[in-house]
């Protein structure tokens, strides 16, 4: 009798303990859903933006037809892209083919005045920085729920109800390995 | 981080405990300096012998008055004092549309700060450049910069600044400052009345009804302790307030740098402040310590002393720039460390140990307004949170009419086109590509272009 007693009270204790290590995990989850929504309402916003920008501009840049395609194809490719890595990968070429967009806009000094294009400017300069901070947030997220993932003992209950790891996304670092290395040949 | 907010908290109280103990300390004082005749008549009237106990009524009856007027000013302070800052310094809340770059900046620091809701956005009608916070907790926070400011500023400049306000917000400096401020103008208010009291004759009764009371020793002693008090408690008061101060703007600008990722941003706007300002107009001395420069020291701050609300800009500057190593509380901490010679523990263990990030790129290359432009920006923000109507002329003159214009209708100054005043403004009729050019009422512009 008091054996069996013994065995439901460390039974329920079990319980409790699992469901409150569940809770946990899917409040961790929920987190790092939000904090994607809030990198993906910027991602969006920089995708609405860019047609405006290349119709702005066309009139001005005649001779640059390859930049603008490249940024339109870029936009096309971000816009497409599914997964968080992935996504990653493409809204770098898409940072690339902006930030080349912007150094040849510097020779059109009507484009540079036309107001437009400097409410443009302003607009895509800040949305670029809201998707950095934004995405710094999202990986402190993702890194919090990983350790829980993979740490003893949650993750016992992580296999059991299978969660699955956060994708970091890493937009900085492929910048920074996409630099040119310099040659002083 | 949240340590860092705790070990804030941690020190304020014990801040404001010290401050409630003077406040108090000072009316118990003045209390028993000024009604002696209570305390003595009570004891003539149970004795034949007139002799002088200490009776702490009146005493008490001065702590409750202090308390009272605290709490009083404590209370409004709490829930209207970010109304009634904004208000002295004459700042109004602006739109997005009003000024889309600063409205942008404030959005992107409340992202890199993860606050829970953007702070109001508001602009303050002056020329001179400064910045400050306000709001009793960051789901109620206001952020608010001077025109001057927003027509000097290049972008990075700017986030700098928003950033310093904002982890001013975050460090919940702005509730303890607004506080902590208050407890100081009580005691100030205390001591000016009992000083002032005294000066206008009421000295003379104070003492005839002492001697009449019998307790002349005590009673005197009590009486220049009330004076000695009452002149020091100021004093003391503004220095602990300052102190504080002083240490909160490091802290702010350690978290600057760590939101923007870029220290040189916050550095360069520090210098212009230091280098071209000019004294801000609404400022007095108890809302100096909320802004990000001392609003009344132009020119070098040369004089360091305990009375200053804020440290060196110099040495801010030099701290943010000798930042290595990515930017982290751990970096802002070690610069600091070498610009004063001395390392002392500023920042709490858990806000050392977050990882460095790397520094990014500025962005005030490119594509960016002139000054001119700026400024022309700046005077169009303040026009229209001053209700101005901008009327777009078909030569693309843009015309801004004051609120109180009453004609029907106006001429244009340069095409002598009769533009009807009651058409609704609309800025987006002038040609793609062509900067509309600047012609306030009444007085033509002579760096004006010529018409296309």
């Amino acid at each position: 009798m008091i054996l069996m007693l013994v065995v439901i009270a460390i039974l329920l204790v079990v319980v409790v303990w699992v469901v409150g290590m569940y809770n946990g995990l899917v409040r961790l989850r929920n987190a790092v859903k939000n904090a994607w929504s809030q990198i993906d309402v910027q991602l969006k916003r920089r995708h609405d933006l860019i047609p405006n920008l290349v119709e702005t501009a066309k009139g001005y840049m005649q001779h640059e037809r390859g930049t603008l395609e490249n940024v339109t194809q870029a936009r096309n490719l971000a816009a497409k892209a599914s997964g968080v890595g992935e996504q990653a990968k493409a809204e770098t070429g898409l940072s690339q083919a902006l930030s080349s967009f912007f150094v040849v806009a510097e020779n059109y000094p009507d484009l540079k005045a036309n107001q437009n294009f400097l409410a443009l400017q302003e607009e895509l300069t800040s949305t670029e920085n809201k998707i950095g901070f934004a995405r710094q947030a999202y990986n402190d997220q993702a890194m919090q729920f990983n350790n829980k993932i993979e740490m003893f003992p949650s993750n016992i209950v992580a296999g059991i109800f299978n969660f699955k790891a956060a994708e970091f996304f890493e937009i900085e670092d492929a910048a920074e390995r996409a630099v040119p290395k310099v040659s002083f040949a | 981080m949240w340590e860092l907010i705790r070990a804030n908290r941690r020190r304020s109280a014990v801040l404001m405990l010290g401050m409630l103990a003077l406040l108090l300390a000072l009316g118990f004082l003045i209390g028993s300096a000024v009604a002696p005749s209570l305390a003595a008549t009570e004891h003539t009237r149970g004795h034949t012998q007139l002799h002088y106990v200490f009776d702490p009524t009146a005493g008490l009856i001065g702590v409750a008055v202090a308390a009272f007027l605290w709490l009083f000013q404590a209370t409004l302070a709490y829930f209207q004092g970010d109304s009634i800052l904004l208000a002295v310094s004459r700042a109004r809340q602006i739109e997005k549309a009003d000024h889309p770059q600063l409205y942008n900046v404030v959005e992107e620091m409340t992202i890199a700060a993860s606050l829970p809701k953007m702070p109001g956005v508001y602009v303050i009608e002056d020329m001179s450049m400064n910045a400050f916070a306000t709001g009793r907790s960051p789901e109620r926070a206001s952020v608010a910069v001077t025109a001057g400011l927003l027509a000097n500023a290049n972008r990075d400049q700017l986030q700098g600044v928003i950033a310093h306000e904002i982890s001013h917000i975050v460090h919940r400096d702005v509730l303890f400052m607004t506080l902590a401020g208050v407890m100081v103008g009580s005691i100030i208010m205390l001591s000016d009345l009992f000083l002032r009291s005294l000066r206008f004759g009421g000295a003379h009764r104070y003492r005839s009804n002492s001697r009449r009371g019998g307790g002349g020793g005590a009673q005197a002693i009590l009486f220049v302790a009330a004076i000695v008090l009452a002149i020091i408690a100021p004093i003391l008061a503004q220095f602990l307030y300052f102190a504080c101060s002083r240490r909160r703007e490091y802290l702010a600008d350690a978290g600057a740098a760590v939101y923007t990722r870029y220290p040189e941003g916050l550095a360069s706007a520090l210098e212009m402040l230091e280098q071209g300002n000019t004294p801000l107009e609404t400022a007095n001395r108890a809302t100096a310590p909320m802004y990000i420069v001392n609003p009344f020291d132009s020119g070098a701050q040369a004089a360091f002393g305990l009375t200053s609300t804020h440290p060196p800009i110099r040495e801010r500057v030099r701290i943010l720039r000798s930042m290595a190593g990515g930017v982290s509380f751990q970096a802002y901490q070690s610069a600091w460390a070498a610009a004063k010679g001395h390392g002392e523990a500023r920042m709490p263990a858990s806000a050392l140990q977050e990882a460095p990030v790397a520094v990014r790129e500025g962005q005030a290359q490119g594509v960016q307004p002139t000054p001119r432009e700026r400024m022309r920006e700046a005077g169009d923000l303040l026009r229209k949170v001053n209700q101005f109507v901008f009327l777009a002329c078909v030569c693309g003159v843009r015309i801004k009419l004051p609120p109180d214009f009453k004609r029907k209708n106006v001429q244009c100054p340069r095409c002598g086109h009769v533009l009807d005043v009651s058409m609704p403004p609309n800025p987006e009729s002038n040609p793609a590509g062509r900067v509309p050019p600047e012609i306030p009422m009444a007085r033509v512009r002579k760096d004006a272009p010529p018409p296309r």
